[in-house]
């Protein structure tokens, strides 16, 4: 006779009830999201055929340079490729990482972003291009590195804890991180998750004119949201002064944060795109106030169908690691160690990373040299990037920024009607009445 | 002397000519509660500032000895580098944020949220603060002359906390400790060096129980 498990209770949830049991305090672990949501893979895209003219692959040009901040700012970010590095800390992630990612970056043509914890010389120097982030903890913050800052980003919130804080645990505390937050060592640092002086949009408003101020106007300014209330947030952003919004979906990552926030809290990045595009079109400012997606971005077809939705740009996190070694399947040793095995790891909270990425100790660190993980992650975003360029060339589009949703169809009645575009095979759109 | 009126001349134009640092001293003429005078100076001007001044007056402060001759609106001095700002009347909401470095005077009072997430500053409230005080303070000193008030100090790290008068509850994680010589002797330094003219004895000094710094789940009624 079979046993029979229980829906209700399935094995995840016994072996979750027993730990708090255990241990009286939620899970609090790294990475993203891991429920099934809807996704870019709900949808897909319709090639040209005898109704469009599709371009010469390898022949016929497909640009894919776009600009962030031209609303305001007297310089502008030129990004040769539409994908940028999303912002993770010194200190949730190791100073090899940073570097790594700053000089793939800056090969790529593209940005990268601080985090929590302030900007290191390393990650200037190795970064042509460095949003600087100014987070309510402002661990690090001063006016020197906003002024050699290529642009700033008021994070308002993010994809995996909208309406959360900063967390790093007290085994990641080093001197080095410690001294950059003036913090002491190996304490539990929870930072705060509203800034210290500013309430509301009517005060964000002014809080960037002063950090225009301070910069002399020279910057973009970009604000950063976890997609939830999207289509009030951004255009609340728009109003605040934003030159550019960044809307980061429930699937983006964290290097710790309580496992409820990240599963329970936000909406996919899916209708998020479409919500932000919408809420920048009734402004009339759709293109004028750049937008960026991200939360689980992976692929050159996830950066197209977010283009096709309106977006200017996305920035990846995560897969940006994970091309760098994270989950890669060597030092099993070292994952079953932490209770887990390549495919599984979420520990970037424990600070034991097995791949050298998420970890302050020294000779965890020595197993991500800057110059291999730069050439990974350079070597991921140029597959990225042909595979957007294959997509665009397919919908005959010159430049990765024509894609539109016409070029879209939905395979899901959930993701034609999150992406408001019609369920594949039908003008269905559900929801829309019109 | 150079002189900026802001009936005429432009904030913006003001900032640039300070960021500039073409002047020893420089007075603004009718602030009229204008939003972030002075900000992000990095030169040891001196600034004064003839009336009351809107958001984030002198935010980001380095160097700069700035007066402001009147009251300060919300964020005065945020994230204070070094130097010295003064306000001779009362400031607003969250004087001082984060700050890492330099001194605060306020001669009046202060709003809620005084010295918020505060890094490594020095503040002298010669009158009272409002609720939620040093609100997750790290670094630094929060000199209090008069009262405070509640939830002072909420989930404070390692900065100080004197205060003279009465206080509210305290704040999650914060408690009165004893006032050492070294403690004394060093808020006596401070009074003196601001100017503030209190007895530095009549003061009681609150900082973290560090409680809080590891979770622990027998402290969990404390968040």
């Amino acid at each position: 006779m079979s046993l029979r498990p229980s829906a209700t209770f399935p094995q995840n949830v016994l072996d979750e009830i027993h730990r708090a049991a255990d241990q009286g305090i939620y899970e609090i672990r790294g990475f993203g999201a891991k429920r099934r949501l809807p996704n870019f893979d709900d949808l897909v895209f319709l090639g040209a055929s005898m109704s469009r003219y599709p371009l010469e692959g390898y022949r016929e040009k497909c640009a894919t340079d776009v600009v962030m901040g031209t609303r305001y700012a007297k310089k502008p970010i030129e990004l040769k490729i539409p994908i940028t590095i999303a912002g993770m800390s010194f200190g949730a992630l190791g100073a090899n990482a940073k570097e790594a990612i700053g000089r793939a970056a800056t090969a790529m043509g593209t940005s990268t972003t601080t985090g929590d914890g302030g900007m290191t010389e390393a990650e200037r120097q190795s970064s042509k291009a460095l949003v600087y982030q100014v987070l309510p903890s402002r661990y690090g913050l001063n006016p020197d590195d906003l002024r050699r800052a290529d642009a700033l980003e008021v994070v308002v919130g993010q994809g995996a804890k909208p309406g959360g804080g900063g967390m790093l645990l007290g085994h990641k505390i080093t001197q080095r991180v410690a001294e950059m937050r003036d913090l002491p060592r190996d304490i539990d640092q929870r930072s705060a998750c509203r800034h210290p002086d500013w309430t509301g949009p009517d005060d964000l408003t002014i809080k960037i004119q002063e950090l225009r101020e301070i910069t002399d106007w020279e910057i973009p300014i970009y604000i950063k949201i976890g997609a939830t209330r999207v289509s009030y947030d951004v255009a609340l952003a728009v109003k605040a002064g934003a030159d550019v919004i960044v809307v980061d979906g429930m699937q983006g990552g964290t290097a710790a944060t309580q496992d409820v926030f990240i599963e329970h809290v936000g909406i996919p990045t899916l209708p998020a795109v479409r919500m932000a595009v919408e809420a920048l079109q009734e402004l009339g400012m759709h293109r004028k106030v750049q937008l960026i997606v991200s939360g689980g971005i992976r692929s050159g077809a996830d950066v197209a169908k977010a283009l096709a939705l309106g977006a200017d740009a996305v920035s990846i996190g995560s897969a940006a690691l994970v091309a760098m070694g994270c989950n890669r399947s060597v030092f099993v040793e070292d994952y079953e160690a932490l209770g887990t095995a390549p495919g599984y790891c979420h520990h970037c909270h424990t600070g034991r990373c097995p791949v050298g990425i998420t970890t302050q100790d020294p000779e965890l660190e020595e197993r991500l040299q800057p110059e291999q993980g730069a050439r990974w992650l350079r070597n991921y975003l140029t597959t990225m990037v042909l595979e957007l360029q294959t997509l665009a060339r397919a919908c005959g589009k010159s430049h990765v920024l024509n894609l539109e949703p016409e070029d879209l169809t939905a395979l899901t009645i959930e993701a034609a009607a999150m992406a408001k575009v019609p369920l594949a095979g039908t003008d269905w759109i559900p929801g829309n009445n019109k | 002397m150079t002189v900026f009126d802001l009936n005429s001349d432009s904030v913006r134009a003001l900032n640039q000519h300070l960021h500039d640092a073409s002047s020893d001293y420089l007075t603004v003429k009718n602030p009229a509660g204008r939003h972030c005078i002075a900000c992000g100076v990095d030169s040891a001007v001196e600034v004064s500032i003839d009336g009351h001044v809107g958001y984030y007056c002198a935010g980001m402060n380095k160097k700069a000895q700035v007066t402001i001759a009147g009251n300060a609106g919300p964020g005065v001095a945020e994230n204070i580098m070094s130097g010295t700002v003064r306000i001779r009347g009362n400031a607003s909401q969250y004087a001082g944020a984060s700050g890492r470095g330099g001194t605060l005077i306020i001669e009046g009072d202060a709003s809620a949220r005084c010295g918020i997430s505060m890094k490594g500053v020095d503040i002298v409230v010669a009158g009272s603060v409002g609720h939620m005080s040093a609100f997750m303070a790290q670094k630094g000193s929060l000199v209090v002359c008069g009262d405070a008030g509640d939830f002072l100090g909420d989930s404070i790290y390692e900065a100080c906390i004197y205060v003279r008068g009465k206080i509210g509850e305290l704040g999650a994680d914060c408690i009165e400790k004893e006032m050492t010589a070294a403690h004394l002797d060093s808020l006596a330094q401070l009074l003196t060096s601001t100017g503030v003219d209190a007895n530095a004895k009549e003061f009681r000094r609150y900082g973290s129980a560090r409680k809080l710094y590891n979770f622990n789940v027998d402290h969990a009624d404390d968040y």
